[in-house]
């Protein structure tokens, strides 16, 4: 099981906003591949897949605020 | 013998002259894969789009004061898009800047990068002798009270940059009232032309803010900012 978490983005960026999933649980995901997208105030960025596998829980939902470190979602 | 830092140049620059937005777009993700696959060096798009509104898929639909029918009405169109930010305008007259560049060659930080697009037009807005300046919290550049003449909104795959910023040169800002600029209320567009009460050559200006592009990003290349 590998835990997806939102990597570091900054000096001042401590937190960002779920925009977009491009997955969801269930799907087969290479690594690499776009799990989702997130923006900060100015910024979107797509945080990759760490491992191939298929998607077994996806821990938040767009409009959500994740802090930077926490878990989006987990692979199997 | 080893090639020095200094004698690379920071980027290609592609001149797209006056474009359809989605085309451009295409454009962007076109060099923005072969950008990630290594096959390109960092290059920068510089355009001037047709009547366009842009709005972020956070953005929000209250920030467009027109109806889809008056906006149909005046040929423009209404696109969301993968950026940051809320809803902006872009149409002839206002130079769009899309630098596609591996920040892993500067500094990983998507803020710093933000910091640096704004220094990028502060320096060109120099030679009109206009002073540009940041306002804490509100990404863009502004040159008074509320006045904003360039906006940003930008993306990263895998550290890697697209979208990226705008700024009004002779842009009728009458379409400006049509939305809330970047969602800011009280915010007014303004351009070089409004300031200077005067058209400005838009060629001139594209190579201007081309020189300021690579003046910015060779110092933050050689000389990152201390942490």
């Amino acid at each position: 099981m590998v835990k997806v978490a939102l990597p570091e983005l900054g000096e001042d960026v401590k937190s960002a906003v779920v925009s977009f999933w491009h997955v969801a649980v269930g799907d087969k995901v290479s690594e690499g591949d776009d799990l989702v997208e997130m923006a900060t105030d100015k910024a979107t960025f797509n945080v990759p897949s760490p491992a191939s596998g298929a998607i077994k829980e996806i821990n938040c939902e767009e409009g959500d605020t994740i802090q930077v470190g926490d878990t989006l979602a987990v692979i199997e | 013998m080893m090639q020095t830092s200094f004698d690379k140049s920071i980027a290609d620059i592609i001149d797209l002259g006056i474009s359809e937005y989605r085309e451009a777009y295409n454009v962007q993700r076109e060099i923005l894969r072969k950008r990630l696959s290594g096959i390109i060096d960092d290059t920068v798009i510089i355009t001037e789009h047709k009547p366009v509104f842009t709005i972020s898929r956070l953005g929000s639909k209250e920030n467009l004061l027109a109806t889809s029918d008056e906006i149909k009405d005046k040929g423009i169109e209404l696109i969301e898009i993968d950026r940051g930010g809320d809803i902006t305008f872009h149409g002839p007259g206002q130079l769009v800047m899309y630098p596609i560049i591996d920040l892993k060659g500067y500094s990983r930080d998507i803020h710093e990068y933000i910091r640096r697009l704004e220094e990028v037009v502060i320096d060109f807005l120099l030679v009109y002798d206009i002073k540009g300046f940041r306002v804490p919290g509100a990404s863009g550049v502004w040159v008074g009270k509320n006045l904003k003449i360039a906006s940003v909104g930008i993306s990263i795959k895998r550290w890697t940059t697209y979208h990226g910023i705008s700024v009004n040169v002779n842009i009728p800002l009458h379409y400006f009232d049509m939305i809330v600029p970047c969602g800011l209320k009280r915010c007014k567009a303004v351009s070089i032309a409004s300031l200077l009460k005067k058209p400005a050559d838009i060629q001139a200006a594209k190579s201007r803010l081309t020189d300021s592009f690579k003046k910015v990003f060779r110092i933050w290349r050689d000389r990152p900012w201390s942490k």
